[in-house]
């Protein structure tokens, strides 16, 4: 019982926070909420099997520029419902494709595939709408963005709690260890991963449609920004991407520096970003959880 | 009688003391309590050359013209240094946003400069209307000028929109067309993205309605690092005039380009980094005849004397578009609080309505817009001169046929 | 048609160049490395350095640059991909880990970069007067840019098939397992493997130099474009990258003038794309 309890006691005081903080107390607290989202959804799929995709601002940017391209014209639910069927069926179109690619084809994919839809929504603007910038001119307040964002959060975790306890959760984990050995156990490879994929996709796109009210212009260079898909994978490798927290862990501590760096030190800031990579891939590659596991077991056994 | 004597004479003295105890402590404001002036402009990131041209080195070269003068004057002559807050919001809208309502929730500074860039602003202007600060948009663009100014009367629009280039650059082609030096084919290329679309979109109805035919009108994605066979196709086009609604990369790479084709239309037009000060080294030391986005009137000894502290501050001239726009928005926002203090309602005001004495001439905003602009400029013997509009003071006749690289 | 051709060729020369150093470091090395086009750019930035600020021509630079480069890759690889490779039992586990290494110093250098030489978008002007190739004006500086590919690909090429040292780089390629078996440290070949890929990025760097406009932060278009020839011309495959390259310029500039300017950058990705998924080898490499 406690197990759904603290993290329910959790959740009350995190929405109940917005009335405590400031303003820009509140926009770190949608930054903080839109990573732990990004990384969880992340993780969700490139957790655990291993598939580093960079492809996290294709659903994010798609997300929000379903937003602005529907905000007058559909209900907001319906925008939001609109948006995460577009993610949905664009994942299943790059699942089927590409999810037999492996290892740095993959990753390399992913990358070229944030591009390709940059470009070609871009070309699309120009060419046929002539119209490229659009405004979202939504009145949602930033209490509202945070509680969304705070939910889907709760949703992406609750749901990565869920799938690790199913079928579908020990073959993500059998297809992250061996894939040959995930086929000669009858696992269906093709469709675990795509499924996977998808709801990843889908949380990844939400988040996009959710924040991008904050951002009132959105052009595809805008939204289309690689620096969100690099930011996520090295969040959720920070804090083990095979946890259930362990990318929430990375996310909240990670974004915390990035926003101090930048405040503090702007001229130097991709100096500091680049040594924090480094050190993350050379000091903890298996995420702080793991560090800390090791940890604790040493001491075990010196005490042993 | 005696009593209201001692009393008048008392409160004369409670009086005397207090307002001599203001003063004291005003002075001592002055010289503890600076301004807080803060901004979040991109240093890094996809925005961060546009900022590190045209917002940045004129942020700082105004603080330290002020400060250097013993800082900002209040409306009681005293006078309060300024202080920076400076954020990177790392070409990020997300960035900005967070790294504004910083500013504003946490840092609480009187004063938020607006960063770089159309869409930027565009994501600022909510917030500086919820905060109450006014925004000097130096450095967008937009066509929606007027219906942002509705929307947030704080908001100052001061680059105009991309239909104002786009008739300006007609306007100086049709003088050439009715005289006979140019014929009526005009290849156009623009890129793809906010300004490049806004311009072309609004310039070709405006060719075709003073006689233009668009011999060859495509567009190219932002990044496009290769323009031979563009221009190549252009060239064999047969048109007289070619104009790109470029961005630096493009307008950089177009003009080494045609350089290197021996590509010489009698009109050669680019957009944004035309009027940059690397350009006359992009084009080989011979810009001359080049038509671009802008135009200062370079010979009023005000921008002369700007360009030369310029120079001397960050160690290269500023560009010759948005850089002295940029620089009297500030002077504005400076005489505008000599008059009125910091008060942003007040500000905001004054700005709106306040005749302002700046590099670039006496300014006053129409309905929160800064229409008083160049939108045509050509390069004449090394400096980039306004050409258009024609009848604005301080125009140059343009040079067509621009001659041969 | 013929103008197509020939600016084609010769922008995919450029392409090719790019392509060969990181094809190198991929195949040989096992490195996936995203810092390419910034280790591109540190070389175009010092030759714009070096020619503005003692008047040194690029091509007289670029006997000090591409040497410096190797160093450079020489000291990259033992300090900071050595320790990768030295801790992973698996290939995955290294791409992985490359991939992410090299992404921090991406930031890294372009950080380093922006403070040392500022935002500014920056180019020279050296020998871009045309030159006419059977009635095609082509800058000169093209044309040197697109000498230095084919004399630098051709060494290669010839190195890597007749030459002892040649085939024990290939021996790596192949098989990293065995190699060791029949007495190759193969540690020592994918230092050397991975400051050729350097010294390659270097060259390139010199030639964007002498003929681009570019800024600090532009460094990733280099490596995405190479990352799409390599693909395209099949991992560590030196004479598929050079056709590749060359093919990828032919295609961007076919698009460019018969379809859409616009669609330039899409058709290149979705290439790629239709590669990787159709022969993820690569075009010429042996399935």
């Amino acid at each position: 019982m406690t197990r759904l309890l603290l993290p329910l006691a959790g959740l009350v005081v995190l929405a109940a926070l917005p009335g405590f903080v400031s303003e820009y107390g509140l926009g770190l607290m949608i930054g903080a909420v839109t990573y732990v989202t990004l990384a969880s959804a992340w993780a969700l799929f490139s957790g655990y099997t291993r598939y580093i995709s960079l492809a996290t601002v294709a659903f994010y940017g798609t997300g929000a520029y379903v937003v602005a391209v529907l905000n007058e014209v559909l209900p907001y639910p319906l925008v939001l419902l609109v948006a995460a069927l577009i993610g949905g069926a664009m994942a299943l179109v790059v699942g089927l494709s590409t999810l037999r690619l492996a290892g740095v084809y993959f990753v390399i994919f992913t990358f070229g595939l944030s591009e390709l839809v940059r470009q070609l929504i871009t070309w699309y603007e120009v060419n046929v709408t002539g119209t490229l910038g659009r405004y979202i001119f939504l009145d949602i307040s930033a209490r509202g963005i945070y509680w969304q964002m705070l939910a889907l959060a709760a949703v992406t975790i609750g749901l990565t709690a869920w799938i690790h306890r199913r079928p579908l959760g020990l073959a993500l984990r059998v297809v992250g260890d061996d894939e040959t050995v995930a086929a000669h156990s009858g696992i269906n490879l093709a469709r675990t991963k795509l499924i996977a994929f998808v709801l990843s996709s889908v949380i990844l796109t939400l988040a996009g449609a959710i924040v991008s009210p904050r951002w009132v212009y959105v052009e595809p260079s805008i939204v289309f920004n690689p620096t969100v898909s690099f930011l996520t994978v090295i969040m959720a490798l920070l804090g083990g991407a095979n946890r259930l927290v362990g990318p929430a862990l990375g996310a909240v501590p990670l974004f915390l520096t990035f926003e101090w760096l930048s405040a503090n030190f702007p001229d130097t800031y991709s100096i500091f970003m680049g040594l924090l990579f480094i050190g993350v891939v050379f000091a903890l590659p298996e995420g702080v959880l793991a560090g800390v596991d090791r940890l604790r077991a040493r001491k075990l056994r010196a005490a042993a | 009688m005696t009593r209201m004597t001692r009393r008048g004479a008392l409160r004369i003295l409670a009086l005397t003391a207090s307002s001599g105890l203001a003063l004291a402590a005003g002075t001592a404001t002055a010289q503890e309590d600076p301004v807080t002036i803060g901004y979040a402009v991109a240093r890094t990131g996809a925005n961060a050359t546009g900022a590190g041209i045209t917002t940045i080195p004129n942020y700082e070269l105004w603080v330290r013209d002020v400060n250097e003068a013993g800082g900002l004057t209040m409306p009681d002559g005293s006078q309060r240094m300024i202080e920076v807050i400076e954020y990177d919001d790392r070409s990020s809208n997300e960035d900005l946003v967070r790294a504004i309502e910083r500013l504003a929730s946490q840092d609480e500074v009187d004063l938020i400069l607006p960063p770089w860039g159309t869409g930027s602003n565009l994501a600022a202007a909510p917030l500086f209307a919820r905060f109450g600060y006014p925004q000097l948009a130096a450095t967008s663009v937009t066509d929606m000028a007027p219906q942002f100014a509705d929307r947030w009367d704080r908001s100052f629009w001061m680059l105009g929109g991309g239909h104002d280039y786009a008739s300006g650059l007609v306007d100086v082609l049709k003088g050439a067309l009715d005289a006979g030096t140019i014929n009526n084919q005009v290849a156009v290329v623009s890129v793809a993205d906010g300004f490049g679309i806004d311009l072309i979109k609004a310039a070709r109805p405006a060719f075709e309605e003073a006689g233009f035919e668009l011999v060859y009108d495509e567009t190219y994605p932002l990044g496009t690092s290769d323009f031979a066979a563009i221009l190549s196709e252009a060239q064999s086009s047969g048109a007289d005039s070619f104009v790109a609604f470029s961005y630096p990369p493009g307008s950089f790479g177009m003009t080494k380009t045609a350089q290197s084709m021996g590509y010489n239309p009698a009109v050669f037009y680019v957009g944004v980094g035309g009027a940059f000060p690397v350009y006359p080294d992009i084009a080989n030391g011979q810009p001359d005849g080049v038509m671009a986005v802008g135009g200062v009137n370079a010979d009023s000894p005000e921008i002369q004397d700007y360009f030369e502290r310029h120079t001397e501050f960050v160690g290269q001239p500023p560009d010759s578009w948005a850089s002295a726009i940029t620089y009297a928005s500030l002077e504005m926002l400076e005489q505008a609080i000599e008059r009125v203090g910091l008060d942003k309602e007040a500000l905001s005001e004054e700005l709106a309505s306040g005749t302002f004495d700046t590099i670039i001439g006496e300014v006053q905003l129409e309905n929160n817009q800064l229409r008083d602009l160049w939108w045509v400029g050509q390069w004449q013997d090394g400096a980039f001169r306004a050409v258009g509009p024609a009848d604005k003071d301080g125009a140059v006749a343009p040079v067509i046929p621009k001659p041969d690289w | 048609m013929l103008t197509t051709l020939i600016l084609g060729l010769v922008l995919g020369g450029t392409y090719a160049l790019l392509a060969l150093g990181l094809t190198l470091q991929y195949g040989i090395a096992r490195i996936m490395n995203l810092a390419y086009g910034e280790l591109t750019l540190i070389a175009a930035f010092v030759v714009v350095a070096a020619f503005q600020a003692a008047g040194i021509p690029p091509l007289a630079a670029l006997i000090a640059v591409v040497p410096a480069g190797y160093a450079l890759g020489w000291v990259l690889y033992t300090v900071m991909m050595r320790p990768l490779v030295a801790r992973s039992e698996s290939r995955g586990r290294l791409e992985i880990d490359s991939i992410l290494a090299t992404f921090g110093l991406l930031f890294l250098i372009q950080g380093v970069l922006l403070v040392s030489f500022g935002a500014n978008f920056t180019s020279i002007s050296y020998l871009d007067r045309g030159v006419n190739v059977f009635g095609v004006s082509v800058a000169l500086n093209r044309l040197i840019a697109f000498g230095i590919c084919v004399v630098a690909a051709g060494a290669l090429i010839w190195a890597l098939a007749r030459t002892r040292w040649g085939l024990v780089m290939r021996a790596v390629a192949l098989t990293p397992g065995s190699a060791p078996l029949v007495g190759i440290d193969v540690n020592r070949v994918a230092r050397q493997g991975f400051a050729l890929g350097t010294a390659l990025a270097a060259a390139g760097g010199v030639s964007v130099a002498m003929y681009q406009t570019f800024s600090a932060t532009g460094g990733v278009v280099f490596t995405m474009k190479a990352l799409v020839i390599v693909i395209m011309g099949g991992v560590g495959n030196v004479a598929g990258a050079l056709i590749a390259g060359l093919a990828l310029g032919l295609i961007e500039t076919f698009v460019s003038t018969t379809i859409d300017p616009g669609l330039t950058m899409a058709a290149t990705f979705l290439i790629f794309l239709i590669v990787l998924l159709w022969r993820p080898q690569g075009l010429f490499g042996r399935g």
